[in-house]
C-alpha cells in the first residue's frame, strides 16, 4: 500500500476523516485507477496473451508461416524489436494516463457542498448541495473489498445526478460519511473523535484486511449495534420458493413436459439450458443481494446493507423516504411474510436484489419486522404511541374520526379485513362491482404525519406517504365510476415502483379527502425541517 | 348529475374561448389526415370500402360538437397556498399542487396558438404525474401567471 498525506487512504480513523471534510480539496486512493480501469486492463492483457499462446509457441518452434497474420507480417520483417516498442509505448501511456486522471480527480467537502473535479482532456466539475443529499451509499465491490477500497457515493435526487467518490480506503470512506452527514444535518455539535481505529483491530496490512472483511456491515459506534430484522437462511430461502417467478417458472416446466408428452418431440429441451441460466442468475442475484441483510436506525436516518461479497451500506437520512410500500403476494400469505419498498428521489447506482434500482427495503419479514422498520422509516407516524407529538405532522380539524391511533391503522392496514369502523374511510358497498374482493378492505386514512391508503384483499398492500414529501394531488372520474358514485384519487410523490392511488372511493369521501389532502400536503410542507434534519437540536 | 366531481365554494378561471378555435382546426386538419390515408390505403390495397368514410366522419363530428364544452370545462383556481386545476367532461381531473412544490413553469406556443395570441402554460413538479398543463391562456395572462407563480413558489419554497 502507498501512503501519501493527501489521499483518502485514512485507516487510522477519524482523523483522516476529519481531514478529509475540512474543504479542502483532496485525492483519491491512489489504487482508484487500477480499481476502476485496471482490472478491465489486466483482463484484456490476459485474453490477448491467451489467443496469442500459440504464436508464442511458434516463436519456439518455427513452423510453417501462415501469411495474412500481422504477428506473422511482424515476425516476417523482423519488427518484433518495434513492436515491443509499439507495446511498451502504449503500457507508458496508459499509466501516465491513469496517474494523472488520479492526480487530476479532487474532491473537497465544504459546510454546504462538495464538489468534485475531475478529467485530463474534458474537465468535469460537479456540486452537489449537502441539504439536498437523497443518500449515501457505501458500495464495497468483491475485488476493490479484497483490497481495503470502498466507492462513496452521494446520491442527489434527478437522472444521474450522483457524486461518486471511487476509491477511498475502507475506513475513510465510513468516516468521511460520518462527517458529511454531520455538516449536511446542521447540527452544530462537534461530534467527539471517538472513532478510533475501529476496523484496524490488528497491526498487519493482512490482519486489518481480514477484519475489515468480516467486520459486520454495520459500523459499531455510528449505529446501534444490532440491525432491527434478522433475515434468516431460511426465511430468504422459502420467499424466494414462494414469489412469482417461482410460479412462472414451474408453469413453463409443466407446458414443456406436457408438449414432450404429448407431441414426443424434444425440441422444447433447447430452451431448457438459456432458461435454466436465466433463472439460476436471477435466483443467486436475488440470493446474494439479499445475503448478510441489515437495516439500523442512526441519529442520522436509517442505515440499510446487504451483499455477501459485494456488500452496500447505504444510509438515508430523515425525510428522503417519498413513499412506503408494504406488500404481501398471495403465496406469502401462509406463513406471514411482508416486503417493503419505498419511492426515493434519488437512486444508487448499485442494482437491488431484482436488478432494477435499488428501492426495496426489507426483502421479506414477519408482522414484528415490518412494524421495526415502519417505526425507522417513519417515526412520527407511530410518534403517537410513545405520547410524543410529531414535528411535520399536521391533521384535518373536520374529521377527528379519521384521526385514529397509528399503532391501529397499521396493524388494521396490514391484515384486517376491513368493515365500516377501522380507522379508514372503505368503499362504499356498491364498489362491489369494481373490487369484488377487496372493497371492504379498500379505503384511505389520514394519520399524524401521514397518509395511508390500503388496498387489495388477495394482494395485500399498504401504501404510506410522508405528508411532507407530498408532491401533488389529483382526483378522477371517468364514465365508468360516475354512475355508481365513486371516484379515484391519486397521491403524486416522486417516481418509483409505487403508485399511490386509491380508486373506487365514494364521490363524497373523495372529494373530502382531496381537499384535507391538500391542505395537510401544504401545512406538512412549510413545517417541515428534514432538509437540515438536526437544525433543530441545542447547541453543545 | 349528482355524481359528478364538484369542489364547493370558489369561481374557476376559465380559458380564453378562442381555444376553441385552435381545437377545432386541429381536429379537422387530423381529420382530413387520416381520411386522405384512408383513401390512399384504399386505393392501393383494399377494395374501395366506401362505407369507412361513415365512422371518420361521425367521430370527428362529435369531436367537434364536445370541443366547446371540453374547452369550457378547462379551469383553474389560484388558492392561497395551492394552484387548483381541472378539466374533463366525461373523465374529470382535479389537481392540487401546492406552490412550494412547483419546480419550474414552462410557457409553449405553437404555430397556430401564436396566430390565436395564446399560450399553454405547463407546470412541473418533482413527481412525473402532476401534469397539470393549462392551454389556451392568452399570451399577457400567460406571462402574468407564471411570473406570481414563481413569485409565490419562492416564497413557500420547500425542498423536495
Amino acid at each position: 500500500m502507498t501512503d501519501s498525506p493527501s489521499s483518502g487512504n485514512g485507516t487510522s480513523g477519524s482523523g483522516a476523516a476529519a481531514h478529509l471534510a475540512d474543504g479542502e480539496w483532496h485525492r483519491l486512493h491512489p489504487a482508484s485507477p487500477l480499481l476502476k480501469g485496471g482490472i478491465a486492463l489486466i483482463a484484456i492483457l490476459g485474453v490477448v496473451l491467451a489467443n496469442m499462446r500459440e504464436r508464442i509457441f511458434d516463436l519456439f518452434v518455427p513452423t510453417f508461416p501462415q501469411e495474412g497474420d500481422p504477428v506473422d507480417y511482424i515476425v516476417n520483417h523482423g519488427l518484433i524489436g518495434w513492436a515491443l516498442v509499439a507495446v511498451a509505448v502504449v503500457l507508458i501511456v496508459l499509466i501516465i494516463g491513469f496517474y494523472a486522471s488520479w492526480r487530476m480527480h479532487l474532491f473537497r467537502i465544504t459546510d454546504e457542498v462538495v464538489e468534485v473535479r475531475s478529467g485530463i482532456l474534458f474537465r468535469t466539475n460537479r456540486k452537489a448541495r449537502l441539504d439536498r443529499i437523497q443518500g449515501i451509499n457505501i458500495i464495497r465491490p468483491f475485488f476493490a473489498r479484497l483490497f481495503g477500497a470502498a466507492k462513496l457515493e452521494i446520491n442527489q435526487a434527478g437522472q444521474d445526478a450522483n457524486v461518486q467518490l471511487s476509491y477511498l480506503s475502507s475506513g475513510a470512506a465510513d468516516n468521511l460519511r460520518r462527517e458529511i452527514l454531520r455538516l449536511a444535518s446542521g447540527t452544530r455539535e462537534t461530534r467527539a473523535e471517538n472513532a478510533a481505529a475501529s476496523a484496524a483491530a490488528g497491526s498487519s496490512v493482512i490482519e486489518r484486511r481480514v477484519s475489515e472483511f468480516l467486520a459486520p456491515e454495520l459500523d459499531p459506534d455510528a449505529a446501534p449495534p444490532e440491525s432491527v430484522v434478522k433475515l434468516d437462511l431460511g426465511r430468504l430461502i422459502g420467499s424466494m420458493a414462494l414469489s412469482g417467478s417461482t410460479v412462472f417458472l414451474l408453469i413453463v416446466v409443466a407446458a414443456a413436459i406436457a408438449w414432450i408428452a404429448t407431441t414426443g418431440n424434444f425440441l422444447a429441451l433447447l430452451f431448457a439450458i438459456p432458461g435454466a441460466i436465466g433463472f439460476g442468475s436471477y435466483y443467486v442475484r436475488r440470493f446474494t443481494k439479499s445475503l448478510r441483510y441489515s437495516i439500523a436506525g442512526t441519529p442520522d436516518g436509517i442505515r440499510v446493507g446487504f451483499g455477501l461479497l459485494s456488500t452496500s451500506n447505504e444510509t438515508l437520512p430523515p425525510g428522503r423516504i417519498h413513499s412506503v410500500q408494504v406488500s404481501q403476494p398471495l403465496l406469502w400469505r401462509g406463513p406471514g411474510w411482508w416486503e417493503i419498498k419505498v419511492n426515493r428521489a434519488g437512486h444508487s447506482s448499485t442494482k437491488g436484489a431484482d436488478g432494477q434500482a435499488n428501492t426495496t427495503i426489507l426483502p421479506v419479514g414477519d408482522r414484528n419486522d415490518v412494524r421495526r422498520v415502519l417505526e425507522l422509516m417513519l417515526p412520527e407516524l407511530l410518534a403517537q404511541a410513545s405520547g410524543d407529538p410529531a414535528p411535520g405532522g399536521s391533521t384535518p380539524s373536520g374529521e377527528p374520526d379519521a384521526i385514529r391511533s397509528a399503532i391501529n391503522v397499521i396493524e388494521s392496514g396490514l391484515e384486517s379485513p376491513g368493515g365500516p369502523d377501522d380507522g379508514f374511510t372503505n368503499s362504499p358497498r356498491r364498489a362491489a362491482v369494481l373490487r369484488w374482493f377487496s372493497w371492504r378492505r379498500n379505503g384511505f386514512a389520514i394519520t399524524e404525519g401521514s397518509l395511508v391508503l390500503r388496498k387489495g384483499a388477495i394482494w395485500r398492500q399498504l401504501v404510506i406517504v410522508p405528508q411532507p414529501r407530498l408532491q401533488s394531488v389529483s382526483m378522477h372520474q371517468g364514465p365508468l365510476l360516475r354512475p355508481l358514485g365513486l371516484a379515484t384519487v391519486h397521491l403524486h410523490t416522486v417516481s418509483g415502483p409505487i403508485s399511490a392511488d386509491i380508486g373506487a372511493i365514494d364521490r363524497d369521501a373523495a372529494i373530502q379527502f382531496f381537499e384535507d389532502v391538500a391542505r395537510v400536503a401544504v401545512s406538512a410542507a412549510q413545517s417541515d425541517t428534514t432538509h437540515r434534519w438536526r437544525s433543530g437540536e441545542a447547541t453543545a | 348529475m349528482a355524481e359528478r366531481l364538484e369542489l364547493p365554494d370558489g369561481d374557476w378561471q376559465r380559458v380564453s374561448p378562442r381555444l376553441v378555435v385552435s381545437e377545432y382546426v386541429s381536429t379537422v386538419v387530423s381529420t382530413a389526415v387520416f381520411a386522405i390515408v384512408v383513401t390512399v390505403g384504399m386505393l392501393l390495397f383494399w377494395p374501395p370500402l366506401v362505407w369507412l368514410y361513415i365512422p371518420v366522419g361521425v367521430i370527428a363530428l362529435i369531436a367537434l360538437v364536445i370541443i366547446p364544452r371540453r374547452v369550457r370545462s378547462i379551469g383553474y383556481r389560484l388558492r392561497d397556498d395551492d394552484l387548483l386545476f381541472r378539466r374533463g367532461i366525461l373523465y374529470q381531473r382535479f389537481v392540487a399542487v401546492p406552490y412550494g412544490r412547483m419546480q419550474l413553469v414552462d410557457i409553449n406556443r405553437g404555430p397556430l396558438s401564436r396566430m390565436l395570441n395564446l399560450s399553454e402554460l405547463k407546470f412541473v413538479t418533482a413527481a412525473a404525474s402532476t401534469g397539470v398543463t393549462i392551454p389556451g391562456l392568452r399570451e399577457a395572462d400567460a406571462e402574468t401567471l407564471r411570473d406570481r407563480l414563481v413569485a409565490l413558489a419562492e416564497t413557500r419554497r420547500a425542498g423536495l
